[in-house]
């Protein structure tokens, strides 16, 4: 798995932002990562708490906001969330599908002290 | 108690590296040259669809090949340049994927005025790879019979980033319980319509359609050696 290049991008860009916005310390990060993302949260948590330590970002708490996975059927115009394995349409059975959230894998924002 | 203030930020995680992806893309289309990026798991017959490639199109455009491994380990790289073509290997260091800026120190490693055709052949992963951009034209996925025909359900990311499939070691079907219908309906809803190219590497078979696409796609300048 790749978390650690993961958490070291999301270490880079709080820092970056932190220093920005003249931070003294980063308390919080907020991560928005969608269902289909192949990501741990438990995993970057683990990465997260040896890479941040010394940085700005020392002992700031991850916040996952995962969002799920809507699907729509390119056939029939139904969106379906998808909850466990793929399968196909369960409106019209067609499989031309297009995934419409869940990609999601963003810094939405920090919290900092000043 | 110290008052904390919200900051905004609204970035992508692995924004630096689509950063490096489109410079690497930018110096692949400076030159003309056409980059693919093939993927696969470990012994799907990456390398050896590169060297099938190269027997055929090395006559008619230039080619080199970019090999990602985990370990400092030339083999692969050794077989591409025993074949007479500039090959470089990068090492991940244990990384399970190539990333954007491996590729460009890649790239600056080759004769990039004398190429048409770069070929990367990344770190054998389902996963990890699906996830990092690296600025070539084309993903290709090597997928292989024996491997089974249930992986578009249990890898989907990497197969709804493909520009191409190619299934390999189609010579094995009479001896495995591949059902290409379960596994194409598979494909069909991750990737409506994907480029698919049954080959056999072992054989031979096939590979003309895949290099045929490839014709249409480098654009053949004259290069010179």
């Amino acid at each position: 798995m790749h978390e650690l290049a993961v958490t070291e991008s999301v270490l880079n860009i709080a820092v970056d932002h932190a220093n920005k916005a003249g931070a003294k310390r980063v308390t919080d990060i907020y991560l928005v990562i969608g269902r289909l993302a192949s990501i741990v949260d438990d995993s970057v948590q683990f990465y997260w708490d040896i890479i941040s330590q010394n940085t700005i970002c020392d002992k700031a708490q991850l916040h996952f906001k995962r969002m799920p996975a809507n699907i729509l059927c390119l056939d029939c115009g139904n969106e379906f969330p998808l909850e466990d394995e793929l399968c196909p349409c369960p409106s019209c059975a067609g499989s031309r599908l297009k995934v419409i959230t869940g990609d999601e894998f963003s810094l939405d924002s920090i919290e900092i002290e000043k | 108690m110290a008052n904390t203030l919200r900051v905004p930020v609204v970035e992508n995680i692995l924004n630096a590296n689509d950063q490096f992806a489109a410079l690497n893309r930018s110096q692949l289309d400076s030159y003309a040259i056409f980059g693919i990026n093939i993927m696969a798991s470990p012994g799907a017959g990456k390398t050896s669809l590169i060297l099938q490639t190269i027997r055929v199109l090395e006559k008619e455009m230039k080619i080199a090949v970019v090999e990602g491994d985990t370990a400092p380990v030339t083999i692969d790289a050794d077989k591409v340049l025993a074949a007479g073509i500039p090959a470089v290997q990068i090492n991940t260091g244990g990384d399970c994927h190539l990333d954007a800026v491996m590729l460009k120190n890649g790239l600056a490693q080759l004769p990039l005025d004398q190429v048409d055709l770069v070929i990367v052949e990344n770190v054998g992963n389902l996963v990890c790879p699906a996830a990092f951009n690296l600025g070539t034209h084309a993903n290709v996925l090597v997928a292989s019979i024996p491997e089974g025909d249930d992986k578009p359900y249990k890898y989907p990311a990497i197969y709804r980033g493909l520009e191409v499939l190619i299934i390999n070691k189609t010579d094995l079907m009479p001896y495995i319980d591949f059902n290409m219908d379960y596994y194409r309906r598979g494909v069909e809803m991750l990737n409506p319509g994907l480029v698919t190219f049954p080959v056999s590497c072992k054989t031979g078979e096939g590979i003309e359609a895949w290099a045929d696409w490839l014709r249409k796609h480098v654009k053949k300048s004259n290069k010179s050696e």
